[in-house]
Protein backbone atom coordinates (compact mmCIF):
# COMPACT_ATOMS: atom_id res chain seq x y z
CA UNK A 1 0.00 0.00 0.00
CA UNK A 2 2.84 2.50 0.53
CA UNK A 3 4.37 1.65 -2.74
CA UNK A 4 1.46 1.99 -4.31
CA UNK A 5 0.42 5.31 -2.29
CA UNK A 6 3.87 6.69 -3.44
CA UNK A 7 3.39 5.52 -7.07
CA UNK A 8 0.23 7.88 -7.10
CA UNK A 9 1.28 10.77 -5.17
CA UNK A 10 3.55 10.99 -7.70
CA UNK A 11 1.01 10.65 -11.07
CA UNK A 12 -1.01 12.71 -9.04
CA UNK A 13 2.03 15.58 -9.03
CA UNK A 14 2.82 14.67 -12.41
CA UNK A 15 -0.62 15.08 -14.24
CA UNK A 16 -1.22 18.14 -11.90
CA UNK A 17 1.99 20.06 -13.94
CA UNK A 18 0.94 19.01 -17.10
CA UNK A 19 -2.80 19.61 -17.24
CA UNK A 20 -1.65 23.13 -15.94
CA UNK A 21 0.30 23.78 -18.74
CA UNK A 22 3.58 24.19 -16.42
CA UNK A 23 5.01 22.02 -18.84
CA UNK A 24 5.26 24.28 -21.33
CA UNK A 25 8.07 27.03 -20.88
CA UNK A 26 6.42 29.68 -23.22
CA UNK A 27 3.22 29.26 -21.07
CA UNK A 28 5.01 29.58 -17.67
CA UNK A 29 7.50 32.51 -19.08
CA UNK A 30 4.07 34.76 -20.27
CA UNK A 31 2.61 34.63 -16.44
CA UNK A 32 6.33 35.85 -15.52
CA UNK A 33 5.51 38.49 -18.37
CA UNK A 34 3.25 41.02 -16.07
CA UNK A 35 3.81 44.01 -19.14
CA UNK A 36 3.18 41.86 -22.25
CA UNK A 37 1.56 38.70 -23.14
CA UNK A 38 0.72 37.97 -19.74
CA UNK A 39 -1.20 34.89 -19.09
CA UNK A 40 -2.57 34.71 -15.69
CA UNK A 41 -2.74 30.57 -15.21
CA UNK A 42 -0.29 29.75 -13.42
CA UNK A 43 -1.92 31.99 -9.82
CA UNK A 44 -5.09 29.62 -10.23
CA UNK A 45 -2.36 26.93 -10.41
CA UNK A 46 -0.76 28.29 -7.09
CA UNK A 47 -3.76 29.78 -5.69
CA UNK A 48 -5.67 26.14 -5.80
CA UNK A 49 -2.19 23.84 -5.39
CA UNK A 50 -1.84 25.72 -2.33
CA UNK A 51 -5.75 25.55 -0.36
CA UNK A 52 -5.69 22.21 -1.38
CA UNK A 53 -2.47 21.47 0.60
CA UNK A 54 -3.32 23.77 3.35
CA UNK A 55 -6.64 22.01 4.05
CA UNK A 56 -5.15 18.20 3.53
CA UNK A 57 -1.84 19.21 5.71
CA UNK A 58 -4.91 20.06 8.69
CA UNK A 59 -6.23 16.74 8.35
CA UNK A 60 -3.06 14.88 7.93
CA UNK A 61 -1.28 16.39 10.83
CA UNK A 62 -3.78 15.58 13.34
CA UNK A 63 -2.52 12.25 13.26
CA UNK A 64 0.08 10.90 15.44
CA UNK A 65 1.78 9.67 12.50
CA UNK A 66 1.34 9.21 8.47
CA UNK A 67 -0.19 5.89 7.49
CA UNK A 68 2.96 3.68 6.53
CA UNK A 69 5.99 5.69 8.65
CA UNK A 70 6.64 6.31 12.28
CA UNK A 71 6.82 9.95 12.49
CA UNK A 72 6.51 13.01 10.14
CA UNK A 73 10.04 14.15 8.14
CA UNK A 74 9.65 17.62 8.08
CA UNK A 75 12.57 20.08 7.83
CA UNK A 76 13.89 21.38 11.15
CA UNK A 77 15.65 24.09 9.81
CA UNK A 78 14.06 27.85 10.55
CA UNK A 79 16.53 30.31 10.03
CA UNK A 80 16.19 32.81 7.29
CA UNK A 81 20.03 33.14 6.18
CA UNK A 82 21.98 34.05 3.31
CA UNK A 83 22.17 30.86 1.49
CA UNK A 84 18.40 30.68 1.38
CA UNK A 85 18.00 33.81 -0.19
CA UNK A 86 21.04 33.45 -2.52
CA UNK A 87 19.67 30.28 -3.66
CA UNK A 88 15.98 30.93 -3.91
CA UNK A 89 17.43 34.24 -6.59
CA UNK A 90 19.42 32.16 -8.14
CA UNK A 91 16.44 30.02 -8.82
CA UNK A 92 14.32 32.67 -9.97
CA UNK A 93 16.72 33.67 -11.99
CA UNK A 94 17.75 30.34 -13.82
CA UNK A 95 13.23 29.84 -13.91
CA UNK A 96 12.95 33.61 -15.39
CA UNK A 97 15.38 32.79 -17.96
CA UNK A 98 14.06 29.16 -19.01
CA UNK A 99 10.59 29.16 -17.84
CA UNK A 100 11.37 25.62 -16.69
CA UNK A 101 11.47 24.70 -12.24
CA UNK A 102 12.45 21.14 -11.39
CA UNK A 103 9.01 19.12 -11.06
CA UNK A 104 7.44 20.15 -14.73
CA UNK A 105 10.77 19.77 -16.12
CA UNK A 106 11.16 16.21 -15.01
CA UNK A 107 7.64 15.67 -16.13
CA UNK A 108 8.19 16.92 -19.60
CA UNK A 109 10.84 14.21 -20.39
CA UNK A 110 7.84 11.96 -21.51
CA UNK A 111 6.57 14.57 -24.11
CA UNK A 112 10.59 13.62 -25.77
CA UNK A 113 11.74 17.67 -26.82
CA UNK A 114 15.50 17.79 -26.96
CA UNK A 115 15.67 20.77 -24.59
CA UNK A 116 13.87 18.90 -21.33
CA UNK A 117 16.65 16.44 -21.47
CA UNK A 118 19.43 19.21 -21.72
CA UNK A 119 17.28 21.34 -18.82
CA UNK A 120 17.15 18.28 -16.44
CA UNK A 121 20.93 16.99 -17.09
CA UNK A 122 22.31 20.59 -16.58
CA UNK A 123 19.68 20.95 -13.51
CA UNK A 124 21.73 17.69 -12.05
CA UNK A 125 24.86 18.75 -12.61
CA UNK A 126 23.96 22.44 -11.31
CA UNK A 127 22.52 20.20 -8.11
CA UNK A 128 25.95 18.21 -7.63
CA UNK A 129 27.95 21.05 -8.33
CA UNK A 130 26.76 23.20 -5.36
CA UNK A 131 26.51 19.92 -2.78
CA UNK A 132 30.02 19.34 -3.59
CA UNK A 133 30.69 22.97 -3.25
CA UNK A 134 28.86 22.95 0.19
CA UNK A 135 30.55 19.70 1.10
CA UNK A 136 33.96 21.57 0.80
CA UNK A 137 32.77 24.87 3.10
CA UNK A 138 31.44 22.91 5.50
CA UNK B 1 9.83 34.10 -30.27
CA UNK B 2 6.88 34.55 -27.97
CA UNK B 3 4.06 33.58 -29.08
CA UNK B 4 0.94 34.69 -26.57
CA UNK B 5 -0.79 31.23 -24.42
CA UNK B 6 -4.59 30.89 -23.68
CA UNK B 7 -5.23 31.82 -20.15
CA UNK B 8 -6.73 28.15 -18.90
CA UNK B 9 -7.84 28.98 -15.79
CA UNK B 10 -9.89 25.58 -15.71
CA UNK B 11 -6.99 23.71 -16.79
CA UNK B 12 -4.87 25.67 -14.37
CA UNK B 13 -7.08 25.54 -11.14
CA UNK B 14 -7.95 21.19 -11.78
CA UNK B 15 -3.98 20.51 -12.05
CA UNK B 16 -3.12 22.91 -8.85
CA UNK B 17 -5.84 20.65 -6.90
CA UNK B 18 -4.02 17.53 -8.45
CA UNK B 19 -0.31 19.04 -7.09
CA UNK B 20 -2.13 19.67 -3.98
CA UNK B 21 -3.47 16.20 -3.52
CA UNK B 22 0.10 14.58 -4.32
CA UNK B 23 1.54 16.99 -1.50
CA UNK B 24 -1.34 15.91 1.04
CA UNK B 25 -0.89 11.94 -0.27
CA UNK B 26 2.81 11.67 0.30
CA UNK B 27 2.69 13.15 3.57
CA UNK B 28 -0.32 11.14 5.05
CA UNK B 29 1.28 8.08 3.51
CA UNK B 30 5.26 8.38 4.22
CA UNK B 31 5.38 11.95 5.80
CA UNK B 32 6.99 13.31 3.40
CA UNK B 33 7.08 16.50 1.55
CA UNK B 34 6.45 16.55 -1.92
CA UNK B 35 9.03 18.61 -3.19
CA UNK B 36 10.50 18.14 -6.74
CA UNK B 37 14.52 19.45 -5.62
CA UNK B 38 14.55 17.32 -2.59
CA UNK B 39 13.17 14.43 -5.05
CA UNK B 40 15.01 14.50 -7.62
CA UNK B 41 17.28 15.43 -5.85
CA UNK B 42 17.41 12.23 -3.71
CA UNK B 43 18.38 10.06 -7.25
CA UNK B 44 21.57 11.42 -7.60
CA UNK B 45 23.26 8.93 -5.50
CA UNK B 46 25.04 6.07 -5.16
CA UNK B 47 23.43 4.75 -2.15
CA UNK B 48 20.32 2.69 -3.12
CA UNK B 49 18.07 2.70 0.01
CA UNK B 50 15.04 3.29 1.42
CA UNK B 51 15.14 6.94 0.58
CA UNK B 52 16.29 6.27 -2.75
CA UNK B 53 13.58 3.63 -3.72
CA UNK B 54 11.13 6.02 -2.56
CA UNK B 55 12.17 9.02 -4.24
CA UNK B 56 12.23 6.63 -7.29
CA UNK B 57 8.98 5.27 -7.09
CA UNK B 58 7.39 9.29 -7.12
CA UNK B 59 9.73 9.91 -10.02
CA UNK B 60 7.95 7.06 -11.89
CA UNK B 61 4.84 7.70 -11.12
CA UNK B 62 5.36 11.35 -12.15
CA UNK B 63 6.55 10.60 -15.29
CA UNK B 64 3.40 7.56 -16.00
CA UNK B 65 0.85 10.54 -14.75
CA UNK B 66 2.73 13.26 -17.13
CA UNK B 67 2.25 10.85 -20.26
CA UNK B 68 -1.17 9.58 -19.14
CA UNK B 69 -2.51 13.10 -19.15
CA UNK B 70 -0.48 13.95 -22.44
CA UNK B 71 -3.07 11.19 -23.86
CA UNK B 72 -5.92 12.93 -23.33
CA UNK B 73 -5.76 16.20 -22.03
CA UNK B 74 -2.95 18.22 -22.95
CA UNK B 75 -1.75 19.02 -26.11
CA UNK B 76 1.90 18.10 -26.56
CA UNK B 77 2.39 20.07 -29.62
CA UNK B 78 1.91 23.65 -27.37
CA UNK B 79 5.39 22.75 -25.86
CA UNK B 80 7.47 25.77 -26.88
CA UNK B 81 11.01 26.90 -25.44
CA UNK B 82 11.26 30.97 -26.40
CA UNK B 83 14.67 30.74 -25.08
CA UNK B 84 16.44 28.16 -27.72
CA UNK B 85 18.20 25.48 -26.37
CA UNK B 86 21.68 26.95 -24.82
CA UNK B 87 19.22 29.55 -22.45
CA UNK B 88 17.50 26.16 -21.48
CA UNK B 89 21.24 24.60 -20.57
CA UNK B 90 21.95 27.92 -18.86
CA UNK B 91 18.68 27.81 -17.11
CA UNK B 92 19.04 24.51 -15.56
CA UNK B 93 22.62 24.99 -14.69
CA UNK B 94 21.67 27.96 -12.23
CA UNK B 95 18.16 25.95 -10.97
CA UNK B 96 20.14 23.14 -9.81
CA UNK B 97 22.52 25.49 -8.06
CA UNK B 98 19.89 27.33 -6.74
CA UNK B 99 17.45 25.00 -5.30
CA UNK B 100 19.94 23.06 -4.05
CA UNK B 101 21.63 26.30 -1.57
CA UNK B 102 17.76 27.00 -1.45
CA UNK B 103 16.68 23.58 -0.21
CA UNK B 104 13.36 23.52 -2.70
CA UNK B 105 11.77 24.96 -5.53
CA UNK B 106 8.20 25.66 -6.40
CA UNK B 107 6.64 22.77 -5.27
CA UNK B 108 8.74 22.19 -1.99
CA UNK B 109 8.78 26.18 -0.52
CA UNK B 110 5.95 27.09 -2.82
CA UNK B 111 3.18 24.89 -1.70
CA UNK B 112 4.10 21.96 1.15
CA UNK B 113 6.14 24.94 2.92
CA UNK B 114 3.60 27.19 2.44
CA UNK B 115 1.01 25.34 3.39
CA UNK B 116 2.82 24.60 6.65
CA UNK B 117 3.31 28.37 7.37
CA UNK B 118 7.19 27.99 7.21
CA UNK B 119 8.79 31.24 6.95
CA UNK B 120 11.98 29.87 5.07
CA UNK B 121 9.55 28.62 2.22
CA UNK B 122 7.47 32.08 2.45
CA UNK B 123 10.82 34.45 2.18
CA UNK B 124 12.06 31.41 -0.40
CA UNK B 125 9.13 31.71 -2.66
CA UNK B 126 8.78 35.58 -2.79
CA UNK B 127 12.05 35.85 -3.81
CA UNK B 128 12.16 33.49 -6.63
CA UNK B 129 8.68 34.83 -7.99
CA UNK B 130 10.14 38.46 -8.05
CA UNK B 131 13.33 37.15 -9.34
CA UNK B 132 12.13 35.31 -11.70
CA UNK B 133 9.28 38.16 -12.74
CA UNK B 134 12.39 40.64 -13.36
CA UNK B 135 14.41 38.04 -15.03
CA UNK B 136 11.73 38.23 -17.41
CA UNK B 137 11.46 42.03 -17.35
CA UNK B 138 14.57 42.30 -18.38
CA UNK B 139 15.08 39.34 -20.78
CA UNK B 140 11.40 40.65 -22.96
CA UNK B 141 11.67 44.41 -22.39
CA UNK B 142 14.81 45.58 -21.06
CA UNK B 143 17.90 46.65 -23.21
CA UNK B 144 18.12 44.79 -26.54
CA UNK B 145 15.41 43.26 -26.22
Amino acid sequence: MRTISILIAGALFGAGVTLSGMVNPMKVLNFMDLFGVFDPTLIFVMTAGLLVTLIGYRLVFTREKPLFDTSFHLPAKDIIDARLIGGAALFGLGWGLSGFCPGPAIASLVFGQVESFFFVAAMAAGMLAARFALLRTA
Amino acid sequence: MIIATEFTPWAGTIGGALIGLSAVLLMAAAGRIAGATGIFGGLLTTRFDESFTRNALFIVGLLAGAAATGLFWFDEKQIAFPSGAAMTVVGGLIVGVGVSLGNGCTSGHGICGIARFSPRSVVATCVFMAVAILTVLVTRHGIGA
